[in-house]
């Protein structure tokens, strides 16, 4: 089957990137396919490469950035969501003038349109968040 | 629009919107993917529930907490055909609102009957 998913709230706040990590992990074990992920919301603070979680606990953002590096999961961040929230990539740096980018590997800022082409494509879309 | 879409697949897109406009940022970002996915010509209802129905009251005055009065645009919905704007009667009447405290004109759907909407649904986003 092929899957998309939305996540909509942040790491650590929030059990709902957890419950997509392990969720996604386990469809991919299960063979059916992940087309993408789309965070949203507060989810975009997934994606954030200044992460530092204290080092007995699971880092998120880093075991987002290897499911993408090792099964080429799409992860998508909402450009909107993220501008709110100083989430900023090297293109959205340069475009609005700011002094550093944060978006760590694997991820990639996009629009809205992704989520709902992903909702379009997919045979299921599974949303994690209250 | 950077996400023309042109798949010609046309699904059933369902928004739920539960919480009330202001406090969280969930009603606005809601709008948002209404907005954008009007770009997608897909088959598109929106369903108010919950504390979801204040986003569509009349009147409202956000100004004094400094944040954006997006409750206007609900009216412009129409111009982005989206125009299947649902209510459940009971979450109306709970909070003490009638359809006469409404931006737009809405079809009430009782909480029995919810079920029905969403089960015709192909895809939910619920906010």
């Amino acid at each position: 089957m092929k899957i998309a998913v939305l996540v909509n709230e942040g790491p650590y706040q929030h059990q709902a990137s957890d419950s997509a990590y392990h969720f996604v992990a386990a469809a991919l074990d299960a063979g059916h396919e992940v087309s993408r992920v789309f965070f949203y919301h507060d989810g975009v603070n997934n994606g954030s490469r200044l992460t530092t979680p204290p080092q007995d606990d699971r880092h998120i953002q880093k075991r987002w950035s290897a499911l993408a590096e090792e099964k080429s999961v799409d992860l998508v961040l909402c450009v909107a969501a993220c501008q709110r929230r100083g989430l900023v990539d090297e293109g959205e740096r340069e475009r609005n003038g700011k002094d550093a980018s944060n978006i760590a590997e694997g991820f990639r800022i996009s629009g809205l349109g992704q989520l709902l082409e992903a909702g379009i494509e997919a045979d299921r879309l599974v949303t994690f968040g209250d | 629009m950077e996400d023309e879409y042109e798949g010609g697949v046309v699904k059933k897109f369902l928004y739920v919107n539960r919480r009330a406009p202001h406090g969280t940022v969930y009603a606005l970002e809601s709008l948002e993917t209404v907005l954008i996915g009007a770009a997608f010509d897909q088959d598109v209802s929106v369903l108010f529930i919950d504390d979801g129905v204040f986003q569509l009251k009349k009147q409202q005055q956000p100004e004094g907490i400094e944040v954006k009065n997006f409750s206007k645009t609900f009216r412009a919905l129409e111009m982005y055909d989206v125009e299947q704007l649902f209510v459940e009667s009971e979450s109306l009447a709970e909070r003490g609102l009638s359809e006469d405290d409404l931006l737009v004109d809405v079809e009430l759907v009782s909480r029995a009957s919810v079920h029905e909407l969403v089960d015709q649904q192909d895809v939910i986003l619920s906010f």
